[in-house]
């Protein structure tokens, strides 16, 4: 049955994102081995770094089991996890699982010392408040495909920070160190719904 | 490209932030671009790269100080993970040196010989986030005040012994429950005792826990040994000597990632345990004279 919504902890902020999915009263548990998606409804792959968690997602043989499971499953994607999400990556060492037509551009702005805050507008709240969203050596979104949308966009250069495809998220920004749980529940509901 | 932050607050969240990314995950030290490569290979989710690694340097003696930014540059060219690199104790022109290197991290280490033997650096004075180690409470947040974005024990490193690691996790975690089980008015008399802010002091108080990252270093030398700190509430780990004292680094790198990862999952360590070449030899505590110890450097 399916019951609650899977985190890929293999390395990363996974503990935030459960966190923030209990605050919004929805079950949610650490996955590090394939069994441990049999009672899961969709996937959170978190921010870490993209090289690492790719590389233990195929020590730890999950590699096919979460291509499965995306099939007919929802998948949310930060930053690490975003890179994943992509069908290209600029750099070999990752081994994305190909779940949203684009090219990933890791680093994109840069080493440590080059991260930011900004605020950004969230298409589905666009009467809200802005979104502080918080990037971390964070990725770039770059030959997006036609049937893939765009939510947010980054104010100071216009370029994609949330893109989604059918219930599949990926956002290069990371919403689970702030306490603004929009995004989660924007994703939970989307798909939870139809 | 906006990169820089609004406000000090904004900075600081931006720091903590790739702390939290390192989160469950080990970071190992290395010396040369080779050793980066097998320990990004084996799934490291930073290197921390220095000259000599911490038994070297208490084998060798002399006064130890930050890394030749050529031999860092060769590592942060060489792999793709973030790339820390330490500084001496007070020592900020020496980070000034790192930020502009752009190291990802900087660990003000008490590895290396302090330059001062009064004050810590004023961390939030730089953009690059630092990691501090500590024994106890008290220290952890007098850190955590001048601005370090992540803490670590600091264990005895270069010793191979996992002894003071534990003792210093267990203290900062026994500290952190007493002070949730107190009153609001007993809070100002622990921030005296502890010689800690009196905000962070609060902080403890209301969440039982560090207001950033919490890792475990120190004489880290098996895989049990860091799922053993994780347990403890490390929530990452530092491999320092352990991995390229060993005499098979890399499949011993692999071992330590995977134990991290799984840290409570008994089966997998099993696995991951069996047939390592062997570990460093390591030190008992009573040989290693006081004044030699390294963890005693810093207040």
């Amino acid at each position: 049955m399916d019951k609650a919504v899977g985190v890929l902890a293999l390395q990363g902020a996974y503990q935030k994102h459960i966190d923030m999915l209990h605050a919004l009263g929805v079950p949610a548990h650490t996955v590090r081995q394939p069994h441990e998606l049999d009672d899961c409804f969709a996937l959170i792959i978190p921010g870490g770094e993209s090289t690492t968690i790719s590389l233990l997602i195929q020590k730890n043989g999950l590699y096919k089991p979460i291509k499965a499971f995306a099939e007919n499953h929802p998948v949310m994607g930060v930053c690490a996890g975003m890179i994943m999400m992509a069908t290209e990556v600029d750099d070999d060492r990752v081994t994305p699982l190909g779940l949203i037509p684009f090219k990933a551009l890791r680093n994109h702005y840069g080493r440590q010392v080059h991260s930011f805050t900004t605020d950004i507008e969230l298409d589905f709240d666009s009467k809200g408040p802005a979104f502080p969203a918080i990037f971390i050596r964070a990725p770039g979104v770059d030959k997006l495909s036609d049937d893939v949308q765009t939510l947010a966009r980054n104010n100071n250069n216009d370029e994609a920070v949330i893109i989604s495809k059918g219930h599949h998220l990926a956002l290069s920004f990371h919403p689970e160190l702030t306490d603004d749980t929009r995004i989660h529940a924007y994703w939970l509901s989307h798909f939870s719904s139809s | 490209m906006n990169d820089r932050p609004d406000t000090n607050q904004d900075s600081f969240a931006v720091k903590i932030g790739l702390a939290e990314m390192l989160k469950g995950g080990a970071i190992m030290d290395v010396t040369n671009a080779e050793q980066a490569r097998i320990a990004e290979d084996a799934g490291a989710c930073a290197v921390m790269a220095l000259e000599r690694i911490p038994a070297d340097i208490r084998r060798d003696g002399g006064v130890a100080r930050m890394s030749d930014p050529e031999m860092i540059q060769q590592i942060k060219d060489t792999v793709s993970i973030p790339v820390m690199a330490k500084c001496r104790i007070g020592h900020f022109a020496e980070a000034q040196v790192l930020e502009a290197l752009e190291v990802d991290f900087i660990d003000e280490s008490e590895v290396l010989t302090p330059a001062d033997e009064a004050n810590h650096i004023y961390k939030h004075n730089f953009k690059v986030p630092f990691v501090c180690g500590a024994t106890n409470l008290g220290e952890a947040l007098r850190r955590i005040g001048e601005g370090a974005a992540m803490m670590r024990t600091k264990g005895e490193a270069g010793s191979g012994n996992i002894v003071e690691a534990v003792r210093h996790m267990r203290a900062l975690q026994d500290e952190m429950k007493r002070l949730t089980t107190l009153g609001q008015e007993q809070l100002m008399a622990v921030a005296k005792d502890l010689g800690a802010p009196y905000d962070l002091v609060c902080y403890v108080a209301e969440h039982g826990k560090l207001p950033v990252p919490n890792f475990s270093a120190g004489g880290i030398a098996t895989p049990a040994d860091a799922a053993l700190v994780r347990q403890l509430g490390a929530e990452a780990v530092f491999v320092g000597s352990g991995i390229f004292k060993s005499d098979d680094p890399a499949a011993r790198a692999a071992a330590v990632v995977k134990a991290t990862t799984h840290y409570d999952d008994p089966a997998i360590l099993l696995e991951v345990s069996r047939g390592l070449q062997p570990g460093m030899k390591g030190l008992e505590m009573s040989e290693i004279p006081e004044e030699e110890r390294l963890a005693v450097r810093g207040w």
